[in-house]
């Protein structure tokens, strides 16, 4: 059989199109633009070398705390997420009643639009009528009430719990397909050698769920460095720049008119997530490359 | 059983009872207030409402605009599912297909856009550029773009597992590519397919920062912005937001229950492999 004629390169054309008009071109592009003065201000673009990339990483200006911002929030969600996540995979393999009602309910806070879950929250963590601080005086542990969102030195954790508590069904339910897709034999082997419920959980189930771990931390991080939605909801950068991300200052320099430092800020995202991007792959595709 | 083991039993339906109550309680916050009046609602208590208000709905789909909303959502929501998947499945069906080496890097470049980051601002050019600024289109072929490299990356290895025999067979019939891959590979598809329609379909719904940049005039905003400019406006009356809130989400949580086992199956597929 002819593979040329009976599989046309024209079928991938309406993908590619898209693809690379509407992801491809607006990277690289941008990644040129970040090396101009593009502006609201004026019609004339001119050249102005790395001027826009020693603006972001001057020690003069927020961007650098942004970085940092964005770091924080990658490795602190990618960690609870992770090990909230796993433990709550081992609880549900387990025999437990209504195990598929808690698995539905548990996955339930990933399919709400985020930008609606920070509006729960934001009534939740109210400091005077919120639900949260309402429960903590009734249970008698009103000291721990505080200003959620409001306190500049706890808003950012308050922020990252928020999308924990948004985010960790979803992880949960990659590790339980995974714990599901280990062969019960082992379970029982060591079972009957005697091995203690935590003995099991190291040497059967955390080496097996290794694909899945790697998995999901890289999902985890290329969501946690890509963050806006939650924070933009939640607190939109504030109180002050505490709760600023990479992706909020791209926001406002974009609403300020400052294309040129938005785009930047952007490029040294994609570069970035590119080096990421290709070992993400490599993860993914592993058995199909092998192949 | 032992008495080890029981205490073992309820210590772990305990946790998981305590886990559920922690996720499903900000849920069941915003529904049992969307049922209240105005003035019950300000303290935003779980306490059933002593007067039932369900002309709430009513007043916010009227003062919220939710109609026009509700319409942009879903035209830009099934739009772009449809797009996305005849579009993805065929490029899929294709690379994966071909065998030679300019496929599977095509293929990989594809891949490589799970991870791309958007640059909004260059974003934005281009959609000037195009026309597509400000226009239900644009928003459809850009929801079409973002979500293709992973539906090509679900679909791609869905379609490597189908058999070449059964396209050689329909060749040696006489079908053309056209009529292979709608007649005979497409149907095949199904389960896949629905995969990709439900998981573009929570993302489309949900998503909210493409429009936010890329529409200027309200009048093209779907429901997740429209509830919040809603919340902005009537922030003192949480009935209504809660409301507003529970219409909005209604959509994706029916379509979570109908397709959850589709959504299961996508998400971890990649991650893993049986």
């Amino acid at each position: 059989m002819n593979e040329k004629r009976a599989y046309p390169l024209y079928f991938v054309y309406g993908a590619l199109v898209l693809y690379v008009a509407l992801c491809v071109i607006p990277g690289l592009i941008g990644v040129g633009y970040s090396f101009t003065d593009w502006s609201s201000y004026s019609d004339e673009i001119k050249f102005v070398g790395l001027k826009n990339f020693k603006t972001v990483f001057s020690a003069d200006e927020n961007y650098l705390k942004y970085l940092n911002n964005t770091l924080l929030f990658t490795v602190v969600t990618t960690i609870c997420k992770s090990i909230i996540g796993l433990a709550l995979a081992v609880l549900l393999t387990k025999k437990i009643r209504g195990l598929n009602i808690h698995r539905a309910i548990m996955y339930m806070p990933a399919v709400i639009s985020t930008l609606i879950v920070g509006m729960i929250f934001k009534s939740i963590l109210n400091p005077q009528s919120g639900l949260l601080n309402e429960f903590l005086r009734s249970i008698g542990l009103g000291s721990l009430a505080l200003k959620w969102l409001a306190d500049s030195k706890i808003a950012f954790w308050s922020v990252m719990a928020v999308d924990i508590w948004k985010g960790v069904g979803y992880i949960m339910t990659i590790f339980i397909a995974g714990i599901m897709a280990i062969s019960p034999a082992y379970y029982e082997a060591a079972e009957i050698d005697g091995a203690s419920g935590w003995q099991k959980f190291r040497s059967i189930t955390l080496p097996l769920l290794m694909p899945a771990i790697s998995v999901t931390t890289v999902l985890n991080v290329l969501y946690g460095l890509k963050v806006f939605d939650i924070i933009y909801s939640l607190t939109n950068g504030g109180p002050g720049y505490a709760t600023e991300v990479l992706y909020t200052g791209v926001y406002k320099e974009f609403s300020k008119g400052r294309y040129a430092v938005g785009t930047t800020l952007s490029s040294v995202m994609f570069i970035f997530m590119l080096i990421v991007g290709y070992f993400m792959i490599k993860v993914m595709t592993k058995e199909e490359v092998e192949e | 059983m032992k008495p080890r083991k029981i205490a073992n039993s309820i210590a772990t339906n305990t946790i998981a009872c305590i886990v559920s109550l922690i996720l499903i309680i900000p849920l069941l916050l915003i529904l049992v207030n969307s049922f209240k009046t105005s003035l019950a609602a300000s303290d935003m208590t779980l306490a059933l409402p002593k007067e039932w208000r369900f002309d709430n709905f009513k007043v916010v789909i009227e003062k919220g605009k939710l109609d026009t909303a509700f319409f942009n959502s879903l035209i830009y929501s099934a739009g772009s599912v449809t797009l996305c998947v005849i579009l993805a499945a065929m490029a899929s069906f294709v690379l994966s297909r071909r065998k030679g080496k300019s496929s599977k890097i095509l293929y990989l470049f594809f891949v490589l856009g799970i991870t791309m980051p958007i640059n909004f601002v260059s974003l934005m050019k281009v959609m000037q550029v195009l026309h597509l600024y400000n226009t239900r289109g644009g928003i459809i072929l850009l929801y079409a773009a973002l979500q293709m490299p992973f539906s090509v990356f679900l679909m791609y290895g869905f379609i490597s597992k189908i058999p070449r025999e059964i396209d050689e067979a329909a060749v040696i019939d006489g079908c053309r590519p056209l009529q292979l891959f709608f007649q005979v590979i497409l149907p095949l598809l199904k389960p896949v397919m629905i995969t990709v329609m439900v998981l573009t379909f929570l993302n489309t719904w949900n998503e909210f920062v493409l429009p936010l940049y890329f529409t200027g005039s309200t009048d093209k905003w779907p429901m997740t912005l429209a509830v919040y400019n809603f919340f902005g406006i009537y922030f003192k009356d949480w009935n209504l937001i809660c409301a507003d809130i529970v219409l909005t989400s209604l959509p994706v949580i029916i379509v979570y229950f109908l397709g959850q086992k589709h959504i299961v199956s996508g998400m971890t597929s990649g991650a893993v492999k049986g």
